[in-house]
């Protein structure tokens, strides 16, 4: 291809942009309304999700053992449970440590000073936080099998409903996924069948005179690819600007749940959702001016 | 100069820059749009093709444009035949043709210099030389001010005439004109006619098919009738014949 070809096509591609004004602001319009839907889900879904994890990372089991169990029995213990995978983290509590967590929580410092042993000499633990909390049950039959386990400790309905709500998430990303690309295809494909009725007469007369595929659908691929970029665009910078404002709203209205609501930064959600949008816009673009033009060329 | 062509074991004298051959087409429904036309035109005639609607005409026009092939029969144009002719390679022979129809087929949004540039950019002519040859062919059709104006600031004979300019400006050894002045008045018919006239002067052949019976009879040339998809009547400086 010419230079001077490349630079007439791609020309082309922007006039036609202007020419047909109400055909590539219904294009990008569309395109933009279905980023933007997608976009907002997929904000809240990071959020849900990251919510869920700090959440899961809080549930713990504790395992107490039997009398005479050595530290370096527990120890070595600890080291076999870091090995699995359900297992994210483990902290031994020495049966001092236990004592004076809790006097502090419950005596406080003037009343303790009664005890010359330590009460819960046998409460050496080791507190095991998870990796994936749907998991905790096997991992509880696993301590139980442990000959010097004493006693398992776990939070059932933590877990479990942790659990249900990933089960949910997944479920509910499944169907607004769904219903989310079937509006972007019906939408997309009106506003391709008012591109090829504004455009069919021009590509015949192109063909009728001797253009290649190439030469005819080139400006057309440059026009949608185009209108994909603008229309992923304009959603991505909304986005930008309304997620912190959300945000702060939430934060500052709700703020009794401030404790469970962990936001991701702005910058965090960009991370995905600008490649993302950018490669669903362009694509989206691409195939549409592709598939509307194909049609006529077999002229 | 070679005096004949090969095309697949087959020589067509190079004067015979259109051949067609026991040429059928038919569609899925309805009676054949042509039955076993047989016509030879040579390099330069100019030929007027006529006949009642549904007598094949237009499908003529689309086989010669390798828009549809025929069902039966070859057509050779320029030594080629159209029935061996790859798809990818129909563009490189419209080239061949100048083609201007009945409704001008004019890019509207587009000026009268573009529309005729047009022509030129898609066989990659450079941008300099584009410049030279698009107001050298508006002056050849009478239209060398307007090169500015949008075709709905012009007039029907004024669009036909941008239409001819843009067949022309890629020098094409064939124009073919389908009902080119079906949309004009009798002035404006008689103009385009005489520039029609002009080119092939200077080698063009030129294929117009037509209903104007006035234009037909007054000009005498070759004329071509066509009836229910046959070749009813070929004559040398021929008149039109009235349908019975």
């Amino acid at each position: 291809m010419r230079i001077s070809t490349f630079f007439y096509t791609l020309k082309q591609g922007i006039i036609n942009i202007f020419r047909n004004k109400w055909f590539s602001l219904a294009s990008v319009a569309t395109i933009s309304a279905c980023l933007l839907l997608f976009g907002i889900f997929v904000a809240v879904l990071m959020n849900f999700n990251n919510i869920v994890k700090k959440a899961e990372e809080g549930v713990s089991v504790t395992v107490f053992f039997a009398e005479n169990v050595s530290e370096a029995r527990i120890l070595e213990i600890k080291g076999d449970l870091e090995k699995r995978v359900e297992v994210s983290n483990v902290v031994y509590v020495s049966a001092e440590q236990a004592w004076e967590e809790f006097r502090m929580e419950y005596f406080g410092e003037e009343y303790s000073h009664g005890f010359t042993e330590n009460p819960l000499e046998n409460s050496s633990n080791l507190e095991i936080y998870l990796s994936d909390v749907s998991l905790q049950s096997s991992l509880v039959t696993y301590l139980e099998s442990i000959g010097e386990v004493r006693q398992v400790n776990r939070s059932e309905v933590t877990a479990s409903t942790l659990s249900g709500m990933n089960t949910l998430i997944v479920y509910v990303s499944i169907g607004i996924i769904a219903i989310l690309f079937a509006v972007s295809v019906f939408l997309i494909s009106n506003t391709v069948m008012i591109g090829i009725q504004v455009r069919k007469e021009e590509i015949n007369i192109m063909k009728y005179i001797g253009a290649t595929d190439f030469f005819v659908r080139s400006p057309f691929v440059i026009e949608g690819v185009l209108i994909g970029g603008v229309g992923a665009g304009i959603p991505l910078g909304l986005l930008y600007v309304l997620y912190n404002i959300v945000v702060d709203f939430i934060v500052q209205k709700f703020s009794v749940l401030s404790a469970f609501l962990s936001f991701l930064s702005v910058q965090e959600i960009f991370k995905v959702l600008v490649p993302v949008c950018l490669v669903m816009g362009i694509g989206i673009g691409f195939l549409g001016s592709i598939s509307t033009v194909r049609k006529h060329l077999k002229v | 100069m070679a005096f004949f062509k090969t095309v697949k074991n087959k020589k067509i004298p190079s004067e015979n820059i259109i051949v067609l051959e026991n040429v059928c087409k038919s569609y899925a429904t309805g009676a054949p749009a042509l039955s076993g036309v047989n016509l030879t035109i040579k390099q330069g005639e100019f030929v007027f093709i006529v006949g009642d609607s549904g007598s094949g005409k237009s499908t003529l026009i689309k086989l010669l444009l390798r828009e549809l092939v025929p069902t039966s029969g070859d057509i050779y144009v320029n030594g080629q035949n159209l029935q061996q002719l790859k798809r990818r390679n129909v563009p490189k022979y419209r080239r061949n043709l100048g083609v201007v129809f009945q409704d001008f087929r004019l890019l509207k949004d587009r000026n009268v210099y573009e529309n005729v540039a047009f022509a030129q950019r898609i066989i990659q002519v450079p941008g300099r030389e584009i410049k030279k040859n698009v107001p050298s062919i508006l002056s050849v059709v009478g239209l060398a001010g307007k090169y500015k104006a949008k075709p709905r600031q012009l007039s029907g004979g004024e669009q036909q005439r941008v239409a001819m300019a843009r067949a022309l400006i890629n020098r094409p050894p064939i124009l073919l004109c389908d009902e080119p002045t079906g949309n004009l008045d009798p002035k404006n018919s008689w103009e385009i006619m005489k520039l029609l006239e002009q080119i092939n002067q200077k080698g063009t052949t030129i294929i117009v098919v037509t209903h104007n019976r006035e234009i037909v009879n007054e000009m005498q040339k070759r004329v071509v009738t066509m009836k229910k998809g046959v070749v009813v009547s070929d004559e040398e400086k021929g008149g039109y014949i009235d349908e019975d």
